[in-house]
């Protein structure tokens, strides 16, 4: 026995799961959504992509190497999501320069100011979606136009946009255009189809639970529905929204996101329904066509107060208040 | 033009009305406080390290003035010069506190006190202790893991890397007494700062039997009791197989320290020894060697 | 199949020993028992240097009534009565004795034949077990008779026997079980009787088939009545006395009472057939059974070993010390301590020993908390363990009781599970214990 005899305290074994699991393997959900926007939007999207982890990965890098003076934490996978959804959120088309920049405020301001993984209030990606969105709001609203759509526009409207403002150019076929990611939007965000594989693998590896992207869907499209009820019009109808826009990306990989969610899970269910609630309003009444992403963002600023306000359910409480 | 100008009067009138509102309940709701709470407070060091027992410098300011006299209260961060101070301010005298300083009971480096195993839980003096006796055969030592160098707030305490004990810097301690507090072997020890920082004591807190306390660390107290034998002022006594220097009694004669086999009375800051004292000691050394050996 | 509500993980389970036929280890040369290593108030040594003792004899006696009495565990010489290190990683004050020969007490039958009538009243059953010094042996080293004597308006309606043996690697209560089946359910008549109730219900992890099969065939050769076997489904902590309540009888048992809040005594199965010998035999809490296991053990196995024996002494009946071992725990992995050295004697709570090799034996590089929430997930008491850590660090005492850390059961599920590493429950141990303290102390 060369060396010396380890002490801790127990437990002495240890599950195995490690952050850099859990972030490729969110990595690994997000694989079908990004074959769907290499086949919707070409190799463009594979260009965003790609440039996208490497500015993230590389301004991560050197912001904790010679700003922070720190060992940098590149191999956890972190800032490669950051960097995939990133490109996610933005249209394919858009200059690199932009996305260099985006990349820099999501990684510099977003994430590394407050202390790297963990720290950040606030989900990069989508904070960089919105300061992007803010600052270039022509470049960032100029969809390129579907390699398989049937018309033959230079650019195009996204469906949400499209009922906001002309309801009656909808396709007839857009249920199923927009299922299988046929619509104009960001590079990500197209194929619900996909990302519900996503969030499938997602709960197969328990790598989140179902409450807060379940929660989001289905206070989207019980309010809508309701809307729909009331007020039968296209602008309402659940369904298309449902499909449509960010939703489903936002729902299953932005709100999720571990730093920025809250911990219990009735904390889970209270920020779910509050960005479900909130996406809806801001899509039917706010200033843009989508919504979700500002949801989120108003949503995470309110994290630390849920963590606040619930607690896990204790051990022994249902007898104690008997 | 006319914009900017009807920014800047709506801006000034609605800042002067809250500044009026504002005046208006501060006025309503004004606490009556003893003024001299503030005075005593200005004159303390601000640092609310605890030191005096009370919750912060505002909550020894309320002790001070509400106390008959100032008998046992005392800045230790402020010493006698702030009591002084506080005693002028509310017409009383203050009593004459002696300045002492953070000594840490334990000599056994790494060199000294081999280590037998590897602690790799969290790292803190509080969680090792709990769990068990420490990296070395010593049970009572230093664990090194800085609980003390955490907790101080005057920056006054630094672990050492070569010995990986904690050392005092007696610019900075202002005696607060927050690490010997915090320290779970409770080896740290407020003593006299003595005439020129000159201090005795046994730099040991090993409980263990002699040859036990000797096996696990080559400078720990072994109980023996030459440094009893050797005081003329019955400042040493001898309690559980280890040796304590009471700082009031001791008049730092240094007699004990040549006669301790294992060295584990620590003089500091004494000129060197005269030529032939030095023989002595290693000699007492050479004998205690041989002895063990 | 059954199993508690709240969180749980599931460990690798490496049950090398189980079927390991139990081997009795020879004695040793001196056996050093302490006096003060269990929970409550340490016992007293009536013995002297130099006195003779025999197998059986007292010599501890219990300092209070949450004590228990200590038994030499072989016969001989008192060598001396000394501080000695022990599973705790501190020096405790220990009996010595020298082992000469191996004569019991003259009372004590030693006879494998199985003694089923019992014709003592509760009170002198209680009496029984409290004289032979019997504490839980699940590891808590909870004294047997205090369990069995429920405060006053309060009255058990159910024994549970813990046979759930959910640490992984463990199999002496598996091995036990299936050994001594018949002296068990007598012991579980015993602590039936001991407690005037007529129902018990032995939980059973349901990856002890064997065992669960055998007692529901002993239950019916024996026409044992109002015994009955839960299969339970393997989920760790379910060997903790308040998740095994809720798995065994869906009852939970409220923050900061006692099991018998909902009517409930929880036994180990080792402590009842240690019941069973103290009453129907008079053998005192002398002997137990012990799992020395690990990844590199040649021959992991369960061994039945003398009190006081130690630990190299028995790992020596499972071949040498693995040598790539890089950490020992006395214990299961979950919950077990890390000791310095095998030089330690058994105690009653030594339910293994475990080697783990270099590699498994360091803890991974802590990172920060990314708020995953798995911990929260998997506390079985419904906790926050990465916020209680955080009050521990920064000594938020307040919140740290108002967010019940004094409910930490300690099983280390949220230290398992965690993905960034973090040491939650070496903090949260650590706070629990000064946050009992402060409340204890206003309670004054």
């Amino acid at each position: 026995m060369a060396n010396k005899l380890v002490i801790s305290p127990s437990p002495h074994v240890h599950s195995g799961d490690s952050i850099s699991k859990n972030m490729y393997g969110v990595l690994i959900a997000l694989i079908p959504a990004f074959l769907v926007a290499i086949y919707v939007f070409g190799l463009d999207a594979l260009k965003i992509t790609v440039l996208s982890v490497l500015f993230c990965v590389g301004f991560e890098y050197l912001i904790a190497k010679y700003i922070m003076k720190r060992q940098p934490s590149i191999s956890d996978g972190s800032a490669i999501i950051t960097g995939v959804l990133l490109a996610f959120n933005v249209p394919s088309n858009l200059p690199i320069w932009i996305l260099a920049l985006g990349a820099l405020f999501t990684i510099g301001v977003v994430k590394m100011t407050f202390g790297g993984l963990g720290n950040n209030i606030f989900n990069p990606a989508i904070a960089g979606r919105i300061f992007l969105l803010i600052s270039f709001p022509v470049q960032m609203t100029t969809w390129p136009v579907p390699i398989h759509d049937t018309t033959d526009a230079i650019t195009s409207a996204t469906v949400l946009e499209s009922m906001k403002l002309a309801p009656e150019t909808l396709s007839p076929t857009l249920l199923q255009d927009v299922f299988f990611g046929i619509q104009a939007g960001s590079l990500g965000e197209t194929g619900a189809l996909a990302l519900l594989l996503g969030l499938a693998f997602l709960l197969w590896r328990k790598i989140i639970t179902w409450h807060i992207p379940i929660s989001i869907l289905g206070t989207v499209f019980v309010f809508t529905g309701i809307l729909y009820l009331v007020h039968p019009v296209p602008e309402f109808n659940p369904i298309i929204h449902l499909l449509s826009g960010g939703l489903m990306l936002g729902a299953i990989f932005m709100a999720t996101d571990y730093v920025t969610s809250p911990m219990t899970k009735s904390g889970m269910l209270i920020y779910g329904v509050s960005i479900g609630f909130l996406t809806v309003c801001f899509r039917l009444w706010g200033a843009y066509p989508e919504g979700i992403s500002f949801a989120i963002l108003l949503m995470n600023a309110f994290t630390p107060l849920i963590n606040n306000y619930t607690t896990p359910k204790r051990f022994g409480e249902k007898c104690a208040n008997k | 033009m006319s914009v900017i100008l009807t920014a800047i009067v709506v801006l000034s009138v609605v800042g002067a009305g809250c500044a009026g509102i504002l005046y208006l309940i501060g006025q309503k709701f004004k606490v009556e406080e003893d003024p001299r709470i503030q005075q005593v407070q200005d004159v303390l060091p601000s640092a609310n390290c605890g030191g005096c027992g009370y919750p912060g410098c505002a909550g020894f300011a309320v002790a001070c003035i509400k106390a008959d006299s100032l008998d046992g209260l005392n800045c230790p961060p402020g010493g006698a010069d702030v009591m002084q101070k506080v005693a002028a301010i509310l017409g009383r005298t203050a009593t004459a506190t002696t300045k002492k300083i953070a000594v840490l009971r334990c000599n056994g480096s790494c060199e000294e006190r081999p280590h037998t195993n590897q602690y790799e839980g969290a790292t803190s003096c509080a969680i090792a202790s709990a769990l068990y006796g420490g990296e070395t055969g010593c049970t009572f030592g230093c664990l090194g893991l800085g609980d003390c160098v955490l907790t101080c707030t005057f920056d006054a305490i630094h672990i050492n890397p070569a010995t990986m004990l904690p050392e005092v810097d007696e610019e900075k301690c202002t005696a607060c007494n927050a690490c010997v507090k915090k320290c779970p072997k409770m080896i740290l020890e407020l003593r006299k700062q003595g005439p020129k920082s000159r201090r005795i004591y046994v730099s040991c807190a090993n409980k263990d039997k002699g040859g036990v306390a000797k096996k696990s660390c080559s400078v720990a107290c072994i109980g023996c009791g030459k440094c009893v034998k050797a005081c003329t002022f019955e400042a040493i006594t001898m309690a559980n197989n280890l040796a304590y220097i009471d700082d009031e009694k001791c008049r730092l004669c240094r007699k004990c320290a040549p006669e301790c086999p294992t060295n584990a009375i620590v003089e500091l800051n004494f000129p060197p020894r005269k030529e032939k004292e030095v023989t002595e000691v290693t000699k007492v050394k050479e004998v205690t060697e041989t002895e063990n050996s | 199949m059954k199993t508690f509500k709240i969180g749980g993980v599931h460990p690798e389970e490496n049950k090398f020993s189980a079927g390991k036929t139990i081997i009795t280890t020879p004695l040793p040369k001196q056996a050093i028992i302490p006096v003060a290593a269990y929970l409550g108030a340490p016992s007293v040594p009536i013995v002297a240097k130099g006195d003779m003792v025999k197998v059986g004899q007292l010599i501890g006696q219990s300092g209070g009534f949450i004590s228990s009495n200590v038994h030499s565990s072989v016969s001989g010489k008192v060598a001396k009565i000394e501080d000695s290190l022990d599973a705790s990683g501190y020096k405790r004050s220990s009996i010595f004795i020298d082992v000469d020969g191996d004569e019991w007490l003259e009372n004590i039958d030693r006879s494998p034949e199985l003694v089923r009538e019992c014709h003592l009243s509760p009170e002198e059953i209680i009496k029984k077990i409290a004289d032979a010094g019997i504490v839980g042996l699940g590891g808590a080293t909870f004294p047997a008779h205090v369990k069995l004597s429920p405060p006053p308006g309060k009255t058990a309606e159910v024994l549970i026997i813990n046979a759930v043996e959910c640490e992984p690697y463990l199999t002496c209560d598996h091995e036990l079980m299936l050994e001594k089946p018949n002296e068990i359910l007598v012991g579980v008549t015993i602590l039936m009787k001991a407690l005037k109730i007529n129902r018990a219900i032995i939980g059973i992890e349901n990856n002890k088939k064997d065992a669960i099969e055998l007692f529901k065939k002993q239950i019916k050769s024996l026409n044992i009545q109002g015994v009955e076997i839960v299969d339970l489904k393997v989920q760790y902590p379910q060997g903790g006395e308040k998740q095994l309540i809720d798995a065994a009888i869906g009852r939970q048992v409220p923050s900061g009472a006692l099991p018998i809040e909902v009517g409930a005594v929880v036994m180990n199965v080792a402590t009842t057939f240690a019941v069973y010998e103290a009453v129907q035999k008079n053998k005192p809490l002398i002997d137990r059974v012990v799992t020395i296991t690990g990844k590199s053990v040649k021959t992991p196995g369960n061994f039945l070993v003398r009190l006081g024996t130690p630990l190299a002494n028995v790992v020596e009946q499972a071949g040498r010390m693995p040598e790539d071992t890089g950490k020992i725990v006395a214990g299961g992995p979950m919950m077990g301590r890390a000791v310095v050295s095998l030089d330690i004697p058994t105690a009653k709570g030594s339910a293994g020993v475990l080697f783990m090799t270099e590699k498994e034996a360091h803890r991974m590089q802590i990172r920060n908390c990314i708020r995953c929430a798995k911990c929260v997930n998997g506390c079985p008491m419904g906790l926050n363990p990465t916020e209680l850590m955080n009050f521990t660090e920064y000594e938020v005492w307040d919140k740290a009781e108002k967010c019940a850390i004094t409910d930490c059961i300690e099983c280390g599920s949220c230290s398992y599970i965690c993905p960034a590493y973090r040491p939650l429950l070496d903090y949260i141990r650590l706070g629990k214990g000064k946050v009992m303290t402060i409340i204890r102390g206003r309670n004054k």
